[in-house]
């Protein structure tokens, strides 16, 4: 019955799609995986380079000042970067440091201002708003997928997946904080004579600065679950060190570099939370 | 020349406006056109001008357009048709950048529920419209502290609004609105989110700001009291439409239709019956500082033939008349001790309309209301009997 035509064929025509895009494109692909290649080489390896006990030291006083001078997270990154260092992650943790640092950077300056484009016009709101459902119900590692046909393999498909994985929960907080801002709050910028750009930069984003932190707070924990399994096209960091493991079935090192993945998480999640409540006064 | 003009200022909200507008023409109702086409008539065809330097109330019940015709004037909302002239110039048909020009120079708002900046310090927030204006740094410090003194809060700058209470707020507010020193303030309900007392003394702070800085207000209100209490002239709407334009007195002795003469009977049958409801600001002199010389002036500016003496803390000493005043001058005497006459009629805040008219019956002065021998307002003739004019079935039952 159900059998009245043949397969339609979806997935070689994204294959061909993709193919395509990967030719018409090349000139673009080819420099930013070169350009951003090379970068991402020298900043992982600078931040190697530095000695690990002053990066724990800034960490452990940043910490301090940015919790609002209490102890108990500048305890934990204490003890949990030295337990990394400990158990020899130290250069992974670094690598996959400076991969979430940058995808969420990208992420970020992309996210926000479609955020804001999002809440100045109805149209757009409509258009975007099913992209950023797309992007976010697509398990993860499909992103893996275009991200190696454009891009080859290593850190640049690490960082281009995370960024797309990452950027909606940036675009959608914004959007939603820039909307809550009092409707009185925007009569009385307009009643002053605000222009549009006026309004925004001293209204609007200010009065949404809490929801966009905390839109910005989850895309980097999502850039840093999606840099884990952009090991699986050859990001190197602790998420290589997990996989390599599963591959060899080996339990106990997978455990440890699992455990500095979460470490790496709760500091990174504690350090974004605690920056957008200080500010609060 | 007046400061405002509106002329056949209109706005419906929905879509089937044209439809709305020719129903409108043909004078059927706001509930029906509602009916009909989903259209919401806001204002209808309202004209009016606002003089310089006066206090023009807008009243009327919730939902009757108050606050849409005060947002048409600086257009905040689009008119649907009819133009709004300030100093001569179309607001209606302007382009934005003009629109901008006279929202930041002419017209300042304050909002009902203040509207501040929460992330914005005190000063920050009176400083915002000339910050938008683009000024420089330090004028805007400059200025937005003056204007915060203005309203007595020049202690209070660094805080932020969440720290103030909601009667500081509205001075924020108002603070706000006055630092760009527009040619017109709008304000919408501005006091009607603070409690009774308070708001009381908003509305002497604002008497007070007007004798001295002369801008022309436009209040919104929907309490019959505020309006007198404030108003040169009052304007009373319902759906949409002005039912009358007239002061104080014309509103309550001549009640326009049934609708006005409703309004005033029942927002304000038993309120309006007592002192406090019907003084005005007494005009005084301070007997620690002027002689009869001020005295004098005083009165010749003022058109009165006598005068209230108080010290510095308000409680009430007597009063001087202008005879003898002008004879003091003329024997050179200096102390007003010595003029001073204090067989003055004085009433309660609360003593009732009747009573009140016994006093002033027989009393060649306004009289005074006083409290812990304080004074707080004097009561002239007129206004008992332009109140009992409007009350006068009350005044039967009373007697
Ligand atoms: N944006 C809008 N869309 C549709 N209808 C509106 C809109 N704003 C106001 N109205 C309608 O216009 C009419 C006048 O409303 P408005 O807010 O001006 O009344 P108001 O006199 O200020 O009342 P209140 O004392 O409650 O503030 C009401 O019937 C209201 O429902
Ligand atoms: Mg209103």
């Amino acid at each position: 019955m159900l059998d009245f035509m043949e397969k339609i064929k979806i997935a070689e025509a994204v294959s061909a799609f993709t193919d395509w895009i990967t030719d018409t494109f090349s000139f673009l692909f080819n420099p930013i995986k070169n350009q951003l290649g090379n970068f991402m080489d020298w900043f992982s390896d600078k931040l190697a380079a530095i000695p690990p006990i002053i990066v724990i030291l800034i960490v452990v006083i940043a910490a301090f000042f940015i919790s609002g001078k209490r102890v108990g997270l500048p305890i934990f990154s204490l003890i949990g970067l030295w337990l990394i260092y400990n158990q020899e992650l130290w250069e992974e943790l670094m690598f996959t440091f400076a991969l979430v640092l940058v995808a969420s950077i990208l992420a970020v300056i992309i996210g926000v201002p479609f955020g804001i484009l999002m809440s100045k016009s109805r149209t757009a709101e409509s258009i975007i708003t099913p992209i950023l459902d797309f992007m976010q119900t697509m398990p993860a590692f499909v992103y893996l997928i275009p991200a190696v046909a454009f891009f080859g393999i290593g850190m640049v498909p690490g960082i281009f997946a995370s960024v797309i994985f990452a950027t909606p929960p940036t675009v959608r907080f914004t959007n939603l904080g820039i909307r809550q801002v009092s409707k009185e709050l925007v009569e009385a910028s307009d009643a002053f004579g605000s222009t549009g750009s006026q309004k925004l930069f001293k209204v609007e984003l200010p009065m949404a600065k809490r929801t966009i932190m905390a839109g910005i707070n989850q895309t980097v924990m999502l850039s840093l679950s999606m840099v884990v399994i952009a090991s699986m096209i050859g990001s190197p960091g602790l998420g290589r060190e997990v996989l390599s493991a599963l591959q060899r079935a080996q339990v106990g090192p997978g455990f440890v570099a699992g455990i500095g993945i979460v470490i790496l998480a709760i500091i990174i999640d504690r350090f974004t939370q605690n920056l957008n409540t200080e500010k609060k006064k | 020349m007046p400061v405002i003009k509106v002329e056949g200022l209109s706005k419906i909200f929905g879509k089937n406006i044209n439809q709305a507008k020719k129903l409108l023409d043909k004078g059927t109702t706001k509930d029906e056109i509602l009916k009909q086409t989903g259209c919401t008539v806001g204002v209808n065809r309202a004209s009016f001008e606002v003089e310089e330097g006066e206090v023009f109330v807008i009243m009327g019940l919730s939902g009757s357009g108050k606050s849409t015709l005060v947002r048409l004037l600086n257009r905040l909302i689009e008119p649907t048709e009819g133009s709004v002239l300030v100093d001569g110039e179309d607001l209606a048909k302007v382009d934005k950048q003009t629109l901008r020009k006279v929202r930041r120079e002419k017209m300042s708002m304050v909002f009902q529920k203040f509207a501040l900046f929460p992330h914005r310090t005190i000063l920050e927030n009176a400083g915002f419209g000339l910050e938008i204006q683009g000024l420089e740094k330090n004028e805007q410090t400059k200025k937005a502290k003056e204007s915060l003194e203005l309203v007595g809060l020049g202690d209070y700058i660094n805080q932020y609004p969440e720290q103030l209470s909601g009667g500081m707020q509205q001075r924020v507010g108002l603070a706000r609105a006055l630092a760009n020193d527009p040619e017109v303030l709008l304000m919408d309900e501005a006091f009607s989110a603070l409690d009774p007392l308070i708001r009381k003394d908003m509305q002497d702070e604002l008497l007070d700001l007007q004798a001295n800085m002369k801008k022309t207000i436009i209040f919104i209100t929907h309490d019959l009291d505020e309006a007198l209490r404030i108003g040169d002239r009052i304007a009373l709407m319902k759906d949409g439409s002005i039912v009358q334009i007239g002061s104080p007195e014309e509103i309550l002795v001549n009640p326009a239709n049934d609708y006005v003469e409703k309004f005033v009977e029942d927002v304000d049958r038993s309120k309006v019956l007592t002192a406090e409801h019907i003084m005005k600001r007494p005009e005084t002199i301070n007997i620690e500082k002027h002689g009869p010389r001020v005295a004098l002036e005083r009165m010749k500016d003022e058109g009165i033939s006598s005068i209230y003496v108080t010290d510095g803390k308000r409680n009430l000493k007597g009063y001087v008349t202008a005879d003898d005043a002008s004879d003091a001058r003329k024997n050179e005497i200096r102390d007003l001790n010595e003029i001073l006459r204090t067989d003055v009629p004085t009433v309660k805040k609360d003593t009732s309309m009747n009573d009140i008219f016994e006093v002033i019956y027989d009393s060649p002065i306004p009289i005074a209301v006083v409290e812990d021998g304080k004074l707080f307002g004097i009561i002239v003739r007129g206004a008992v009997i332009a109140a009992l004019a409007g009350e006068g079935e009350v005044k039967l039952s009373n007697a």
